[in-house]
């Protein structure tokens, strides 16, 4: 999956038929699908990742390059699975942006996330934020 | 992904999941994703139930984790993450995966899944998709901070 502003899946998947040693290549409407055997693909993959290392996301695919039962040359309409990864890629500039200041800023300095199993109570702080908010 | 010795088995859920799948990854470690379980079985040679080859005895094996009365749909899907969700040595889980939802069947297994992972005695982290660059920030640092700490990343 690609989602930067610097390279296209073309030219990552002529840079991958450049060093792939029999590994099949296709452009998908989203990124590429490598498909061939395990230490060749992760070569691919690896070699691929350093063009634009927090922009390129990659992921295993349990179906082959083009299968009639997931391609959406075949199937028509949006592929099964299709929603989760379209949810997914409108999260991907937040999760970029993540790997990016971290590669500046120690991870020492970036607090924790919300625990999302907690429940606080609402903080007197927000309370006021949102009441300003409302007034204004 | 080739494997080495010092990587942890990572439970992912959404099982699914793109961003998970590559954090864990990209952190040195082995994402256990819902890909992995199907391509044992579209991608085995045989004509025993194509095109996907789910079989009869699939809801036969999630009998080790659903009950007999629990729909075959529950049980199908459960022969495919049981096994994951036993071999599994750490786990993330996304809580506020939308996406994740589906039929009654997709909806139940999903809450075993959550059930069983937190049954686990392993090392667990639990989020929410990112809202804002700031939330992204963290996020990441999150599964950063989590995944060295289970040791042998890169």
């Amino acid at each position: 999956m690609v989602e930067s502003f610097d390279i296209t899946p073309a030219d990552l998947a002529l840079r991958g038929y450049e060093i792939s040693k029999g590994a099949m290549i296709k452009e998908t409407c989203f990124g590429l699908v490598i498909n061939g055997k395990e230490e060749e693909v992760d070569r691919i993959v690896a070699a691929l990742r350093k063009i634009d290392p927090d922009h390129i996301f990659v992921k295993d695919r349990g179906f082959p390059p083009g299968d009639a039962r997931r391609c959406r040359a075949n199937l028509g309409g949006a592929r099964p699975g299709y929603n989760g990864l379209e949810f997914e890629m409108s999260i991907l500039p937040y999760v970029s942006h993540g790997l990016e200041v971290l590669d500046k800023k120690d991870i020492k300095d970036i607090p924790p996330p919300e625990d999302p199993l907690e429940h606080p109570l609402l903080d007197i702080y927000k309370l006021k934020k949102l009441i300003d908010a409302q007034e204004s | 992904m080739h494997r080495s010795p010092e990587m942890v088995k990572v439970f992912i859920y959404p099982a699914t999941s793109l961003i998970l799948s590559d954090m864990v990854a990209r952190f040195g470690h082995t994402p256990l994703s819902s890909a992995t379980a199907i391509r044992e079985r579209i991608q085995t040679a045989g004509l025993e139930s194509p095109p996907l080859q789910i079989t009869p005895e699939e809801p036969k094996k999630g009998l080790k984790w659903a009950a007999v009365e629990v729909p075959a749909g529950v049980r199908g899907r459960m022969s495919l993450y049981g096994p994951m969700i036993e071999a599994c040595e750490a786990a993330i889980i996304i809580n506020d995966a939308d996406l994740a939802f589906g039929c009654m069947g997709c909806a139940r297994t999903n809450e075993l899944i959550k059930f069983l992972v937190h049954q686990k005695d392993i090392p667990r982290l639990e989020l929410n998709y990112p809202k804002n660059e700031e939330d992204g920030v963290k996020f990441v640092a999150a599964i950063k901070r989590f995944l060295t700490g289970l040791g042998g990343s890169k």
